[in-house]
């Protein structure tokens, strides 16, 4: 994908206040393209919230979120995101390949095919394994695996190396090296030390 | 076109799962045939008291063995994250929950439907009210789980959001249960039931058109908590 800097992310004067909680107040920040954005805090401080308000799936108490200039509830927002949260939203029912024909369904294809994604994440061979079989750590490969192939220039991820073991975190970290160097950008929490080499990171401490 | 494809895919999805938990789908039609059963032993031999009431015991039942099912319509979806992943999705929320509505009626309403002719005959139903019962049924039934579909969005939030669904939910599902258990008793008789019949239309194609958006409007308010 072509570098293109005009991709922004940007939070206005942001608070949010939770049972008469000041969880935070005022903040702002603004990501690019080839940017990663690392919100830190204690358990409780506020990150998921932060990006479930990043996502538009809760309102800020004030302030806004503006995608390339324009507010987030917005059509072309959701084409150019994706989201992988606390929960896999991944069926367990179901087989590795039904899970993402149905995310790749729900969005618009990107840079690799279903295929490629799985050797990517090291999930090739599993095609028809149902997730029930599969373990923790090869849950979360495979909801990041949805990243790869759906288009998408932001990633918000939260706790993305929960589960994962060593290797796992390496891979990942390198393919949010690669995002980020095909010029996206991602938003995420993680109490993990993050290693990218050469990608601009920001860090955001919540109190 | 991509956004039917994504409907599309939704049906399938849920299609599949629901063969998957077999269990689940057989519950609401199972409680349709028990209730539907015991209630000959319940009153004992007067087939003409039976005759009279089989529309509304048939219709009773079918209500409930919805509202049973209304759960399950959402429940997994927000319990695993995938309603996060549907909600996210570029293509309007609304068209996405009515996939998930569609196939709540395929696995549902259909099966009551299948097996409700068998049920009248059971009850003593004359045939010429056979046709008109399994009309209402088909127009029936997709209202309830459109407005079920609502009630389910707005309480799938909640921890025991139960009661309260029950509450919210039959309210709204009595209409459609006067209009159709009068239609069916009116042509056991013999009188046209045209009227009823048109409104059971209106009323489908009301929900059909009116309760997607508050669903949507409801999944984005409950997944918030």
């Amino acid at each position: 994908m072509q570098a293109n800097p005009m991709y922004q992310l940007q939070g206005d004067n942001l608070s949010c206040i939770r049972d008469d909680r000041e969880l935070f107040v005022g903040l702002d920040f603004a990501v690019k393209s080839g940017q990663v954005l690392l919100l830190e805090g204690n358990n409780g401080s506020g990150k998921t919230t932060l990006l479930r308000i990043v996502c538009g799936f809760r309102e800020p108490d004030s302030g806004a979120v503006s995608w390339c200039g324009e507010n987030i509830p917005q059509s072309q927002y959701y084409s150019d995101m994706a989201y992988v949260g606390h929960l896999d939203g991944i069926k367990k029912e179901l087989t590795v390949l039904e899970n993402l024909k149905l995310s790749l369904a729900l969005s618009q294809s990107g840079k690799l095919s279903i295929a490629q994604a799985l050797e990517k994440v090291q999930l090739a061979g599993y095609d028809d394994a149902l997730i029930q079989t599969l373990s923790a750590g090869q849950k979360r490969r495979l909801s990041l695996a949805r990243l790869l192939i759906t288009h998408n220039i932001l990633w918000i991820l939260d706790e993305p190396f929960t589960s994962l073991d060593k290797q796992g975190i390496i891979l990942i970290e390198s393919l949010m090296a690669e995002h980020c160097d095909g010029g996206g950008m991602i938003v995420m929490t993680s109490h993990h030390d993050v290693n990218l080499q050469g990608v601009d990171i920001q860090r955001i401490r919540l109190s | 076109m991509a956004m039917f494809d994504a409907f599309a895919a939704i049906v399938r999805r849920d299609l599949v799962l629901a063969m998957r938990r077999r269990s689940e789908i057989a519950n609401p039609v199972l409680f349709f045939i028990l209730v539907i059963t015991l209630f000959p032993l319940g009153i004992g031999a007067q087939p003409k008291l039976l005759q009279a009431i089989a529309p509304g015991i048939i219709w009773v039942s079918a209500l409930l063995a919805t509202m049973l099912s209304l759960d399950s319509l959402f429940r997994s979806d927000f319990d695993d994250g995938s309603l996060e992943q549907i909600l996210l999705s570029p293509y309007p929320t609304s068209i996405l929950v009515l996939g998930k509505i569609t196939a709540h009626w395929l696995t549902t309403g259909l099966p009551l439907l299948i097996v409700a002719p068998l049920l009248a005959v059971f009850l003593g139903m004359p045939n010429q009210s056979l046709s008109i019962l399994l009309l209402t049924l088909f127009l029936g039934t997709p209202i309830l789980s459109l407005i079920g579909a609502v009630g389910v969005a707005l309480t799938v939030g909640l921890r025991r959001g139960g009661m309260i669904l029950s509450l919210l939910v039959l309210p709204l599902y009595v209409p459609v249960l006067i209009f159709a258990s009068n239609a069916v008793e009116m042509a056991s008789t013999g009188l046209p039931v045209t009227a009823q019949i048109n409104i059971l239309i209106s009323m489908l194609l009301m929900a059909l058109v009116l309760a997607p958006w508050p669903t949507a409007a409801a999944l984005k308010m409950s997944i918030n908590s």
